[in-house]
């Protein structure tokens, strides 16, 4: 078997046992699922930037909170139906993602994750400040017409782990494809020596800024569906929690794994659902979490996985 | 015959040090042409300038006449200038397939198998394409360093030192690679070892003090007293 139909297989094996785990799992878990993959898709996304071209950001919750405005604002304010609206937030992922990118992409290192940070909180600021359109601090709800998909109601259980799944599966084969074409190669090499890869005649400006455009997209599709899976426009989703996260769930199934979003999204919201049925002081098992990972598997766990497995691992 | 590429009164200053100072240089089609002096005379930052990794304060680079100097470094890899770094440059953390083949698909090749194979046999590297970069012998990585630069099908591959390092025999290996690109590449060749530039180049520019001292053909540079007196005088 060559690695190209491992490689496929594994993928593609992955797709069907989420979708029918959905039977299997109690409805509690399911609904969890679901969550965990659309959070996966943004990792993912998170991951092109991050795991694969060497992009530090740390203003992904911009992207993913202008998925949500994206969705969110058409259809309350001009009554759009789902599916431009779904449009129109995964663009406004990529546009914002654009944006940011041809001003911050001029700095890098430190000087990047300062930068985006800067722009994702100007971004949080802006959303309270026109709270009048925005909702400010408590958001607004999705009422159950705006969630609807060709006659289909997106928030029954079913059809939410439908779609969840779905997105996550044109997400995943499309970063497998990505970082397996020639481009990825080229990301990849922009992570690895900058220097060398000018002098193969990339222009590492535009490299980059494509990655993050895609990386944008991403979270702009993310933050479109989550916002009518559950129904929730708000301007927690623009908060610096929201850059975290997709960069814990990266570092913890590993960074430029395709899979590797998939695993740290399910088993950081599990920690975080676990630790918080504990104590309210939640947060000290992530970081506790962090710290072991940082000690054991540098790599993540699909990082270690491919280290000292499975080399063929994409 | 015209000049391949040409650099005119090109000018590089760090703070007060002169490092290029007004350099006028012409290299022609097909020529190995081998770029010597002490060190500290300018060879990496001239090399520098005509590739694009540094730009030039003053002055021009031209290409088939064509004025370049204001293009970076990566426009001028697709005009046909590669370069090899003077301390190995490459991928450690990738194949010696991936290596080589980011330098065949930047020339927008259809086939990259092909097409990387056909540059790690040039070198002598075939059968190593699956192994990590960073597992590679030096020698090997600095042939690895110059099937990147093969296979970007250049008209001109500057190489900064490429025999740093080198065993006898892989000298002479290397010597008989670059007389087999010429003269569809030409070649500029900075080298410290007197053997190898007196044996490959058909001309030599020696610098000193960021300035052109001599250019001519190996014998009327070995017979220049000035030459004799600054660098090869020992």
């Amino acid at each position: 078997m060559t690695d190209g139909v491992k490689v496929l297989g594994l993928h593609l094996a992955v797709i069907a046992g989420l979708y029918t785990a959905q039977f299997i799992l109690p409805q509690y878990h399911a609904t969890n699922l679901a969550r965990i993959m659309v959070l996966a898709v943004f990792a993912t996304g998170y991951n092109i930037a991050f795991g694969y071209t060497g992009l530090l950001s740390l203003g992904h919750a911009l992207f993913f909170a202008a998925g949500i405005y994206g969705v969110g604002l058409p259809l309350q304010m001009l009554e759009w139906t789902t599916l431009p609206a779904l449009i129109a937030g995964v663009l406004a992922g990529g546009l914002v993602a654009g944006a940011v990118g041809v001003l911050a992409l001029r700095t890098a290192g430190v000087s990047f994750m300062i930068v985006t940070l800067m722009f994702a909180q100007a971004g949080y600021l802006s959303i309270l400040y026109f709270g009048s359109v925005t909702g400010g601090d408590e958001g607004f709800a999705l009422d159950r017409a705006a969630r609807t998909l060709g006659g289909i109601d997106l928030a029954l259980d079913g059809y939410r782990f439908a779609l969840a799944w779905g997105l996550y599966a044109v997400a995943m084969l499309g970063c497998l494809w990505l970082v397996r074409s020639p481009f990825g190669r080229v990301m990849v090499a922009m992570r690895e020596n900058e220097e060398r890869s000018q002098m193969l005649g990339y222009n590492p400006y535009r490299v980059k800024l494509t990655a993050l455009v895609i990386s944008g997209l991403y979270a702009g599709a993310a933050g479109a569906v989550y916002a009518v899976l559950f129904g929730y426009v708000g301007a927690s989703f623009a908060t610096i929690q929201y850059s975290i996260l997709p960069m814990l769930y990266v570092l913890l199934g590993g960074a430029g794994t395709v899979l590797g979003p998939l695993i740290g999204a399910a088993a950081m919201f599990y920690l975080i659902d676990f630790a918080s049925s504990l104590t309210s002081a939640y947060l000290f098992f992530v970081g506790l979490a962090l710290v072991l990972l940082v000690l054991f598997a540098p790599r993540g766990v699909l990082g270690a996985v491919r280290e000292r497995w499975l080399r063929w691992l994409p | 015959m015209a000049a391949l590429m040409e650099a005119r009164g090109l000018t590089r200053h760090f703070g007060g040090l002169k490092a290029v100072d007004g350099v006028d240089f012409a290299l022609m089609p097909g020529e190995i042409h081998a770029l010597i002096g002490p060190n500290g005379a300018g060879k990496t930052t001239l090399v520098g300038l005509l590739s694009g990794r540094m730009a030039a304060d003053s002055g021009q680079v031209l290409l088939a006449g064509k004025d370049i100097t204001a293009l970076p470094a990566h426009a001028r890899v697709r005009l046909g200038i590669a370069y090899t770094f003077q301390i190995t440059s490459i991928f450690p953390r990738l194949s010696v397939f991936d290596n080589v083949a980011l330098a065949v698909q930047s020339q927008g090749a259809l086939h990259l198998r092909a097409g990387v194979e056909a540059a790690l046999r040039r070198v002598g590297l075939e059968g190593l394409a699956t192994q990590v970069a960073s597992e590679l012998s030096y020698g090997h990585q600095r042939l690895l360093e110059l099937a990147m630069g093969l296979a970007l099908r250049p008209l001109v591959l500057i190489l900064d030192e490429p025999t740093q390092g080198l065993a006898a025999g892989e000298i002479a290996g290397f010597k008989a690679l670059v007389r087999a690109l010429v003269p569809d590449t030409t070649v500029l060749l900075i080298e410290h070892n007197m053997d190898v530039v007196m044996d490959l180049a058909n001309r030599i520019t020696v610098l000193n003090f960021g300035r052109v001292l001599a250019t001519g053909t190996p014998e009327a540079i070995r017979a220049n007293a000035v030459v004799q007196e600054a660098y090869l005088g020992a």
